[in-house]
């Protein structure tokens, strides 16, 4: 790698080893694809770049704390606006979502890839997969006709009997509209994205360690734990991120579901809460423009949020490169 | 602890397809036996009926015995994952967990349940790897990397390494499913050096696609090929390694052993 690199330097988007051709394909295609990759980069320096610059006015304007204010006024004079309560909601429903989503989809996954009879198991990634295109203002439509009045009984339940965790606790005796609805509906909407991609790492565990686990006298669960596991967990990682990244980002569903409310309240069925993408949703049509560059204000803590999480995700798979499996 | 096997009568299906008719066999504790003859005949489908990992197969079965000293090892009340730790097994291709140092390979098998409520403590955990490595002729050249992936050894070390994890469990019986095809010259010697140590106190069964490797290892040969082109394989003849590769009962072995055809 070394000394090839060196005889690269003058142009790092050569991979290393491979000098430039005179060959005109060659030419044609490695203009292309470094274009393409070129290009991403500048979308996402563009965004970034857009939320910034948009947001400034109102970060200027705001007269309170934009990271610890609990309320929303920013075409005030003097504007009072801040996230703290849309941090809390997106980052609570999310994480109720993958709290429900993660164990149910990798169950699905595992029943498809190593238990189910062939006929069953290919019947179930076809339906698991519709679920995912299913269109989030219908979830969200589901969610609140179906799915909310028939929740009601599972809140008050987790009130009655694990009243005593403060966040099931419910003083208000009202269990609808709440941001445990949201993640609930949330987690359905992650479903097939978690399943659907841990399965495809699933499946591509080589059958030499699966069959090198057995022969050593495992039984399936301990074959899935010794081989599949191991192997799949930047797989399961990447498919966890991908589902927390549209939990975060879910706008209509959440917006449909939840009373917008702009307050911290930890005990998650009760009614209210918000959340970054549902508050620009239900707030941009009515805002002025110090309002609109709030909202975009609170879409740049929301774009830092994912790249964050997708960040930490890369960080973790990379963590331990040896024991890859890659090598 | 070595046991015997004794075969009789048995049939291997994939699905509706007979793979293999017909075959009855023994296998004496402490020896080595080697399976071979052309690809595709069934020779690792045999094997792998020996600790029934070919049921892990969708839709494969068998019909017939296997004794292990004795006892079916198919009959209805006998669980496959008890026979697998009874008889181990090592792969064509190295199959090291890649995700585990060679540390947690040596005693990937002594981690699962069935081992669990014998109390291990680290001292004995390590008494167990040093043994193993040693019993597969791999300690010297890995005890000051324990902790280093599996996956980082060479192809040769890598098989000896499975060859210790599957002997951390003290089995049986040990099959090998050509275990030397994958390495190169100097690797399978010393796979071969090993094989004459563990037959000491393993039985033994190995396939082999490479005759010169079945005359130096085993004892007792048997040679295996299909009753006719799309027909199920059958075991030809078997017999002591010597007269398999002098003089064979059957005209099939004889050529096949002289090279005139397979």
């Amino acid at each position: 790698m070394s000394n090839t690199a060196t005889e690269n330097e003058h142009d790092p988007l050569i991979p290393h080893g491979h000098k430039q051709t005179g060959r005109v394909g060659d030419r044609v295609f490695r203009g292309f694809a470094s274009g393409a990759g070129i290009f991403v980069l500048v979308i996402m320096g563009a965004i970034g770049a857009f939320l910034v610059w948009k947001s400034i006015p109102s970060l200027q304007a705001d007269s309170t704390n934009f990271f610890t204010t609990t309320e929303w006024f920013p075409d005030d004079n003097p504007a009072v606006f801040g996230i703290a309560a849309l941090l809390f909601g997106t980052v609570i429903s999310a994480a109720i979502a993958m709290v429900l989503a993660l164990p149910v989809g990798i169950g699905i996954a595992l029943f498809i890839a190593f238990y189910a009879p062939r006929p069953v198991a290919s019947t179930l990634a076809f339906i698991t997969d519709l679920l995912a295109a299913v269109p989030s203002i219908i979830f969200g439509l589901w969610g609140l006709a179906v799915l909310m009045p028939n929740m009601q009984g599972t809140a008050q339940w987790l009130n009655d009997y694990l009243g005593w965790i403060p966040i099931f606790s419910n003083s208000l005796g009202i269990y609808s509209k709440s941001l445990f609805i949201a993640g609930v509906v949330l987690a359905i909407m992650v479903l097939p994205t978690v399943s659907a991609v841990t399965r495809e790492v699933f499946i591509q565990v080589p059958s030499a360690h699966i069959e090198g686990a057995l022969a050593l006298g495992a039984t399936r669960w301990e074959m899935v734990r010794m081989a599949v596991f191991p192997f799949a967990r930047p797989g399961m990682i990447s498919a966890a991120m991908l589902g927390l990244g549209r939990a975060l980002g879910e706008t209509i569903a959440v917006a449909l579901i939840l009373s917008a409310a702009f307050t911290i309240n930890w005990h998650i069925t009760e009614p209210g809460g918000n959340s970054f993408a549902a508050n620009i949703a239900l707030k941009w049509n009515e805002a002025g423009p110090i309002g609109l560059s709030a909202l975009i204000a609170s879409g740049l803590v929301l774009f830092l949020i994912t790249l964050a999480v997708n960040m930490l995700a890369r960080w973790i798979v990379s963590r331990r490169k040896d024991f890859s499996g890659a090598n | 602890m070595a046991k015997r096997i004794d075969v009789s009568d048995l049939d291997i299906y994939y699905s509706k397809f007979l793979a293999v008719e017909g075959v009855t066999f023994s296998v004496e504790p402490r020896t080595v036996t080697a399976f071979i003859g052309p690809s595709g005949c069934g020779k690792s489908t045999v094997l792998r009926t020996l600790n029934r990992m070919h049921e892990v197969i969708p839709g494969a079965y068998v019909n017939g015995k296997v004794l292990l000293d004795g006892e079916n090892i198919y009959d209805a009340d006998v669980d496959p994952v008890n026979v697998r730790r009874t008889i181990g097994m090592v792969f064509q291709r190295p199959n090291p967990f890649p995700t585990m140092s060679i540390y947690e390979n040596v005693i990937a098998g002594l981690k699962l349940e069935r081992t669990k409520g014998v109390k291990r403590d680290k001292a004995s955990m390590d008494a167990v790897v040093e043994k193993s490595l040693r019993g597969a002729n791999l300690w010297e050249e890995v005890k000051d990397r324990l902790n280093r992936p599996g996956s980082g050894l060479s192809g040769g070390q890598q098989q000896r390494l499975c060859i210790a994890r599957a002997i951390a469990v003290e089995p049986q019986v040990l099959l090998m499913d050509e275990p030397c095809s994958a390495l190169d010259p100097i690797s399978t010697l010393a796979i071969e050096d090993l094989i004459e140590d563990l037959k000491e106190r393993y039985t033994i069964v190995i396939v082999t696609h490479n005759m010169q490797q079945a005359a130096r290892v085993s004892s007792t040969t048997a040679f295996f090929n299909l009753a006719g082109i799309g027909q199920p394989g059958r075991m030809v003849e078997m017999g002591p390694t010597a007269k398999i590769f002098s003089t064979p009962t059957e005209k099939a072995t004889e050529d096949y052993v002289s090279g005139r055809f397979g």
